[in-house]
């Protein structure tokens, strides 16, 4: 054990100290910081899979169509994976997203140190605010940042085998992009948008379950609609339910590769114009008021 | 101003009542020892000045409603609470990045100056600290943290010797002025006896003596007198007796010390002796008896 020693320390330098104030947006900034400090899975996550992804491209779909001799069928291959690799990322950030919103009010009480947090001049109001940016703000730019540079290193690799081959990689490329322009479309549409609602319940749940974060926030809706069924023999909760988590329109098996997602195809006036969209944001703003409420008066657990 | 004043300061939970109604003025510059049995009501008191729990009744700290102003008090308050609650995950580093990014009165260098002194390093997380250096380094940050009011609740809870009197003498030496106040809360009451200014006791919510230890020594006086005169010494009223060493140990408060000379050596209580000899008495009566 090395005990201090009782030499004394220099004085607080009043000056600097005093004069030092601090712009609203610096506490903000900080309690962001220390998000991605505790929870490294939100760009860890993306990116081990992104990596996954790149291997398995090249030594799957290049090594694949390098042995295909016939070119027609060799550009099909090399077209193929896009879809399912940015599928694939933006299924991982919904799912570090859910893991997020559902432990992070939750951690700060298990493991009492929302009492050190709360012993700074940081307002529960700014902290939930922090929070709230992760699965809105942070998350999807990472995902999109993550998905464009893996789609762009696919791309370069499947060129130089296009080039090499004879074949034309021009028609890939507009593709590509029109692949990404239609990503952006849809991370806006439906992770911010649409499921707003969705992220801010499991952060109001987050703030408020003493523990079984996940079952609280997911068996009693299953309840209300199982009950709903059993007295009234009807389903209006459950096509609720799935309406919030699909989507205004139904998924469409049929429609073209590109269309990740049938609000692709939905013209954004129209999204806009949903009713659905602008109940759940009401919804969205009253579970993160009641979030930072519950912020104020929760204690360790 | 009075740093912290309290009055009708009631706080219950769903069955219990941890505070039944405190009043209490305590003036800048002071430290201020609160002792009280397990369940008292100490750190429901302490949580109230700090804004983690609503309560009932008028409070102000710092001329300031806790509850209602907790972010803005906190620039002004620093506090260490009961238990480790510095995140497990964080590194000494990032620590000290927060608290230096969201604090406008923390004073970096200093922090690593206290820091310098320790094995701590700014790569360790506060997972791989022992428990002692999780307390120097909540500690170093604290004493960074140019505040007026510095609460702490059990701080030393678990440390052994040496950690404990180098958490007071640090305290003492490298923070403690006349513009600051100290609330603390400790069992080790003997440790900190010479450290206080001014002592509460609380018992089921309630005050049961709050007193600066000045009044303490003129006030409370203990006589050691043999066993044929303690007869003579019942005669003044003691608030205590305990027997030790063949003799008996009587307490007494505001009593005549000439007529007590008498009977044996005077000498001024420890706060153990006093807490005793009152908890034992007033137990669970009203606030003020005893004045």
């Amino acid at each position: 054990m090395n005990a201090p020693s009782n030499a004394m320390p220099e004085p607080f330098d009043t000056k600097k100290v005093f004069s030092a104030t601090m712009p609203a947006i610096r506490p903000l900034y900080w309690s962001v910081r220390r998000e991605l400090w505790q929870y490294r899975s939100i760009y860890l996550v993306p990116l081990a899979v992104s990596a996954v992804m790149l291997f398995g491209f090249l030594i799957g779909t290049i090594g694949r169509a390098l042995s295909t001799p016939d070119l027609a069928l060799r550009r099909q291959i090399l077209e193929e994976p896009y879809i399912f690799a940015t599928a694939v990322v933006m299924a991982t950030m919904f799912i570090v997203s859910v893991y997020y919103c559902l432990d992070t009010f939750h951690a700060e009480r298990r493991d009492r140190s929302i009492l050190f947090w709360k012993s700074l001049p940081v307002s529960d109001r700014t902290t939930v605010l922090a929070k709230v940016s992760i699965p809105f703000v942070l998350l999807p730019a990472i995902a999109i940042a993550i998905t464009y540079a893996t789609n762009w290193i696919m791309l370069l690799l499947s060129s130089a085998v296009m080039l090499a081959s004879g074949l034309s990689a021009g028609p890939m490329w507009r593709q590509l992009f029109m692949l990404q322009f239609s990503l952006l479309y849809h991370l806006i549409t439906v992770h911010l948008l649409w499921y707003a609602p969705v992220y801010t319940w499991l952060l109001l749940i987050s703030a408020w379950a003493r523990r079984a974060a996940l079952l609280w926030a997911t068996v009693p809706l299953l309840a209300i609609g199982f009950f709903e069924k059993i007295v009234f023999r009807t389903d209006y909760f459950y096509a609720w339910l799935k309406y919030r988590l699909s989507g205004p329109e139904a998924y469409d098996m049929s429609a073209p590769a590109f269309a990740i997602h049938p609000m692709m195809h939905l013209n954004l006036a129209r999204f806009l114009s949903t009713p659905g969209l602008w109940i759940g944001f009401v919804l969205a703003a009253l579970f993160v008021a009641a979030s930072v409420r519950l912020r104020r008066y929760r204690e360790p657990v | 101003m009075a740093c912290i004043e309290a009055r009708g300061l009631r706080k219950t939970f769903a069955k219990t009542v941890a505070l039944d109604g405190i009043d209490l003025r305590i003036e800048e510059g002071r430290i201020v020892g609160v002792v009280g049995p397990n369940g008292a009501g100490k750190t429901t008191a302490l949580n109230a000045i700090l804004g983690l729990v609503p309560y009932q009744g008028e409070l102000r700290v710092l001329g300031r409603d806790p509850w209602t102003e907790r972010d803005r008090l906190m620039r002004d308050v620093s506090f260490i609470a009961d238990v480790a609650v510095l995140p497990r995950w964080i590194k000494i580093a990032q620590a000290l990045d927060y608290v230096a990014g969201v604090h406008p009165r923390f004073d970096r260098t200093r922090a690593e100056s206290f820091l310098a002194k320790t094995n701590i390093r700014h790569d360790n997380k506060v997972r791989e600290l022992s428990k002692g250096m999780v307390v120097q380094l909540h500690l170093a940050i604290v004493m960074a943290i140019d505040a007026r009011l510095l609460v702490l609740d059990e701080p030393t809870l678990g440390l052994d010797l040496l950690y404990r009197k180098h958490f007071y003498d640090s305290l003492l030496n490298d923070y403690f002025d006349r513009n600051r106040t100290i609330l603390v809360t400790t069992n080790q009451v003997e440790e900190i006896q010479n450290v206080l200014t001014d002592i509460v006791f609380l018992d089921r919510g309630r005050i049961v003596l709050a007193c600066s230890m000045e009044e303490l020594e003129s006030r409370f006086v203990e006589v050691m007198v043999k066993p044929e005169q303690a007869a003579a010494a019942r005669q003044f009223k003691p608030i205590h007796e305990r027997q030790g060493l063949g003799r008996s140990v009587f307490l007494f408060d505001r009593a005549d010390r000439q007529q007590l000379g008498a009977l044996g050596d005077l000498r001024t209580p420890t706060i153990a002796d006093l807490f005793i000899a009152v908890m034992g008495n007033h137990a669970g009566q009203p606030q003020g008896v005893f004045k």
